[in-house]
């Protein structure tokens, strides 16, 4: 065997290695580089009351078929679809958290494809003129760009039941936002993050229950491996904000595996997909460009359709729904209510509340959680009992260290509870230090040789001699004191 | 009570004074429809339903409970779960739909010879097109089948028909009227519209069914003048006329125009010679943007919810599908549909700089008086050429008015189209009642109506 290595070259990227196994009996790979190139698209079903071109609710989940529909979803002959407002502006405020440019001109257009569940058919889009556009997600340092943020509405299901196919519009016409990514990906470990990330901004705007399950968010990756020849080493390109990937032909083909409901099968996708493609170039084939399915029990692809099965969407302006126009007040008033999203909350519990990194970002995962975090800390303000009582809720909450069912001021008394510094009895702390220095000998010879650290082995000793009864400052400054002389 | 050729208003106000009630109306001209559709074929389908003043509707119209065809036999058995808005409108101003009227399908044509269930003939002459496409509209208000009836227009639909069969049919501004519930052909150029046999007739059904409408985001916010009272205004305009328009355009037809002419200047008017693009480039933008539309908008036909399988299409529907695909086709769209929106703003803005010179526009409706049935198949876009004198205000979108003004040799009628500035309905119907009032339409409308008799 033989081992191929892909390295992530971000030029802030983490140094770890992908590996992928190739068959010895594999060509000469002299050096060849293989780097997976990854773009995303991503479905969105937005919590609006009413569905995206009539007034039929857009909370289409349980109920019985066909009882959600109306002329307009149903593709009635003469109906027309009227644009949802909510939509659209919820559509801007994902563009802009995505740092997207919003449109001050954004057109529908009709994408023309037979499939029973598609009532019109066709789909309303948006093809040229899109809600947003090129946006970023910036993860750890590395940038992720956002090709475009566009509206459209959702299609009906298909119930396979014995022999017959029955379709239930109930779902037809609900909004859906489509994000596309660049192709900036190289590794299912980025994805997987930019994708939680994603997640939890799209719960911040409150716009969709985001809900996997449920299909209301809904994950396609599109994947293929490019080939680096020897002499050709993008990997010395480092300038931390243009893409190599601009600047370097994109692969002959990619592969797109559709509809995928959850982060983990992402990931699983994406790794057995580079795998399988890394096999095929092995060999010093082309992988075939197509749609491919997710298989949940191995973990695996299969193919659904090739590429030339694919259709001319025949795209052309909706002559039903005139060109929206935004004035520029209207752009900044959306602009202006987007809620403070995760990263800056992270940052901000970092900077305001001293936090520790990875603290702040697990608090900042869901809005209630942060919310109930600041919440409490308003409710202490100015108390001083607790040394660095920020972090100490953060743990308290984190850990589940006390439960989050009580309301906040319950639950900062807990937590003051639980860290306040304890009456101490000096008597027997006098005991339980001598008990553990005579018991703890080497740690004492260590100690006293400069290694200072050894300390805190010790507090926890007289803590545990203790049984928690101890103001453990006290318990240090008593063991310094005796280990001095 | 005799109510043997009276205006659509004049009944009402029978009804109103008591003189008659309405059920009474509506039993009069089923009786009538009874004696005279077995041979004209103008409606497709009769409701027995008593309420307000009897309207004849064109079957492209979804009315709730009454199989709506578009005279197509895709919809054979289509009946609409609603209403489109110009019905629900009509009804709500004491107006019952009496019929639905006969096209051509899809309304597809110039001649409501391609109905899936037969062609109207021309109650002037049985063995003649009543134009199209909404021929059953206009043949049905020719032979007083119902004292008024809709149409609706995408290019000539409205006019033409109207003008082949000697009454009023006015295609107002794109937007002014909604298209909710109509069965779309050409979505960008659809308009509905009134058939009458008076010009205050189509006014009055204007004022009740233009106006916004939240199912339908064309439609114009601008509130909706008083069509009917502002006739009495008799304002002096200046009536524009361009060379353009009487291109091979047959003599008698071109007489009887200048005669007209003739009388709006008598009357007061002012005529100013204007040059406009020539019809012809509005032929091309049309045939390519309409096809692509029809295309797409007869996707949604695939028998799965209502309606018959595809394979129930005619010959013309598929015909426009396939053309209409390929200009949307990838490599094409720039060549065809794209260029083809580029010459319309072209058309547009020409019409919109005349516009600051003249009122309105007027020219012939139709090239000719109406063809023998059957003759149309010798000529392949035969609607477009039909229609040439049509589409310009089609592609614009700007308000058009047929009105007749004269027979020719055959003793067909002759019409006369006026075209305003966009939302300028009531300066057309104003310059057109005028003419009514000075000629009675020369009798035209009377003599097609007392070509069938009650008895
Ligand atoms: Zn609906």
């Amino acid at each position: 065997m033989k081992i191929i290595k892909t390295i992530s070259r971000h030029p802030h990227g983490s140094e770890d290695l992908v590996s992928f196994q190739i068959p010895a009996s594999a060509g000469t790979t002299n050096f060849m580089k293989y780097i997976p190139v990854i773009g995303l698209e991503i479905h969105v079903e937005l919590k609006t009351a009413s569905k995206m071109f009539c007034q039929c609710s857009a909370d289409y989940f349980a109920k019985p078929p066909n009882s959600n529909t109306c002329p307009v979803c149903l593709g009635m002959p003469g109906a027309l679809p009227v644009p949802n407002e909510t939509a659209v502006n919820w559509t801007m405020k994902i563009g802009k958290a995505l740092n997207c440019q919003l449109a001050s001109l954004s057109k529908f257009d009709r994408k023309h494809y037979f499939y029973p569940d598609l009532p019109k058919g066709y789909q309303i889009s948006q093809y040229v003129e899109p809600i947003a556009v090129n946006g970023y997600l910036k993860l750890k340092g590395k940038k992720f760009r956002v090709q475009r943020v566009h509206l459209e509405e959702d299609t009906g299901k298909l119930i396979h039941s014995g022999k017959d196919t029955l379709v239930d519009f109930n779902r037809s016409g609900v909004p859906l936002v489509e994000i596309v990514t660049e192709p900036d990906f190289d590794n299912s470990n980025d994805v997987k993050e930019f994708l939680q990330e994603l997640h939890t901004i799209i719960k911040y705007l409150d716009v969709s229950d985001a809900d996997m399950e449920k299909g209301s968010m809904r994950l396609e990756p599109n994947i293929s491996v490019r080939v680096c020849h020897p002499g050709l080493d993008p990997g010395s390109q480092k300038d931390s904000l243009v893409h190599e990937n601009d600047k370097l032909p994109l692969p002959p083909y990619k592969v797109e595996v559709k509809n995928i409901n959850s982060f983990n099968f992402v990931k699983k996708a994406i790794d057995y997909e580079v795998k399988r493609h890394l096999e095929i170039l092995e060999k010093g084939e082309t992988p075939i460009q197509e749609t491919r399915g997710f298989v949940e029990a191995d973990s695996s692809t299969k193919s659904q359709r090739s590429k030339e099965e694919t259709h001319d969407y025949r795209y052309f302006p909706d002559p039903d729904i005139p060109p929206l126009s935004f004035s520029a007040d209207y752009l900044s008033a959306t602009v202006g209510s987007l809620p403070e999203l995760p990263a800056a909350k992270t940052n901000r519990f970092i900077k305001k509340f001293g936090l520790k990194e990875a603290d702040a970002f697990l608090l900042t995962r869901d809005k209630e959680v942060a919310g109930y975090f600041e919440k409490c800390l308003t409710l202490v303000k100015g108390s001083r009992i607790v040394e660095d009582l920020p972090q100490k809720l953060a743990n308290a909450i984190l850990n589940k260290r006390v439960t989050l069912n009580l309301g906040p001021d319950k639950f900062v008394q807990s937590v003051v509870e639980l860290y306040k510094p304890k009456a101490t009895d000096m008597e027997k702390l006098d005991a339980a230090v001598k008990s553990v220095l005579a018991k703890n000998q080497s740690a004492v010879e260590e100690y006293k040789k400069g290694k200072e650290r050894v300390i805190m082995f010790l507090v926890g000793q007289v803590m545990r001699e203790m049984k928690g009864q101890a103001d453990p400052l006290k318990v240090k400054k008593e063991l310094a004191g005796k280990l001095k002389r | 009570m005799k109510l043997f050729g009276k205006s659509l208003l004049e009944l009402k106000k029978l009804v109103t004074q008591k003189e008659v009630s309405a059920p009474e109306v509506s039993s009069y001209f089923r009786k009538r429809i009874a004696k005279y559709n077995g041979v004209l074929n103008a409606f497709l389908s009769v409701v027995a339903e008593d309420g307000g003043l009897p309207i004849g509707v064109k079957d492209n119209f979804c009315t709730r409970g009454v199989r709506t065809t578009a005279s197509a036999k895709v919809l054979d058995d289509f009946i609409p779960p609603y209403e489109s808005t110009v019905t629900d409108r009509l009804k709500k101003n004491q107006l019952t739909v009496i019929g639905k009227t006969n096209m051509d399908a899809w309304a597809h044509g110039s001649s409501t010879e391609t109905s899936d269930y037969g062609p109207t003939k021309n109650p002037w002459d049985t063995t003649r097109a009543p134009g199209g496409s909404s021929g059953g509209s206009a043949a049905a208000v020719s032979a007083y089948l119902a004292p008024a009836a809709i149409g609706s227009e995408t290019a000539g639909s409205i006019r033409q028909p109207a003008s082949w069969c000697g009454v009023v049919g006015l295609k107002p501004t794109f937007g002014r009227v909604s298209r909710y519930g109509v069965v779309a052909m050409g979505s960008s150029f659809d308009c509905p519209g009134p058939i009458t046999a008076t010009v205050e007739d189509a006014a009055f059904i204007l004022g009740l069914i233009a106006g916004r409408d939240r199912y339908d985001a064309t439609s114009s916010p601008r509130p909706v003048p008083d069509y009917l009272s502002s006739l009495a205004e008799r304002r002096k305009l200046t009536v524009g006329v361009a060379e353009e328009y009487f291109d091979s355009v047959n003599v008698e037809v071109k007489a009887a125009v200048e005669k007209a002419v003739e009388i709006f200047q008598k009357l007061g008017h002012r005529v100013k010679k204007v040059r406009l693009l020539s019809p012809k480039y509005s032929i091309s933008v049309y045939t390519v943007l309409q096809r692509a539309e029809v295309s797409s908008n007869l996707a949604r036909y695939d028998g799965i919810r209502y309606g018959g399988s595809r394979a129930f299409f005619a010959a013309e529907a598929k015909k426009r599908i396939m053309l209409g695909a390929y200009t949307l086709s990838y490599g094409y769209y720039d060549a065809f549909y794209k260029k083809a929106q580029k010459v319309r703003t072209l058309i547009i803005k020409n019409f919109k700089e005349i516009f600051n010179d003249v009122d309105v526009i007027i020219s012939p409706t139709a090239p000719i008086t109406a063809l023998k049935l059957g003759e149309f198949e010798k000529y392949p876009f035969f609607g477009e050429v039909m229609d040439i004198l049509n589409e310009p205000a089609a592609v614009a979108g700007i308000p058009a008015v047929n009105i007749p003004c004269g027979t020719d040799t055959n003793g067909l009628p002759i019409g006369l189209q006026i075209m305003g500035n966009y939302f300028k309905e009531e300066t057309l119907l104003s310059l057109a009642y005028q003419f009514e009032k000075e000629t009675e339409f020369f009798g035209v409308i009377k003599k097609g109506i007392e070509n069938y008799k009650d008895d």
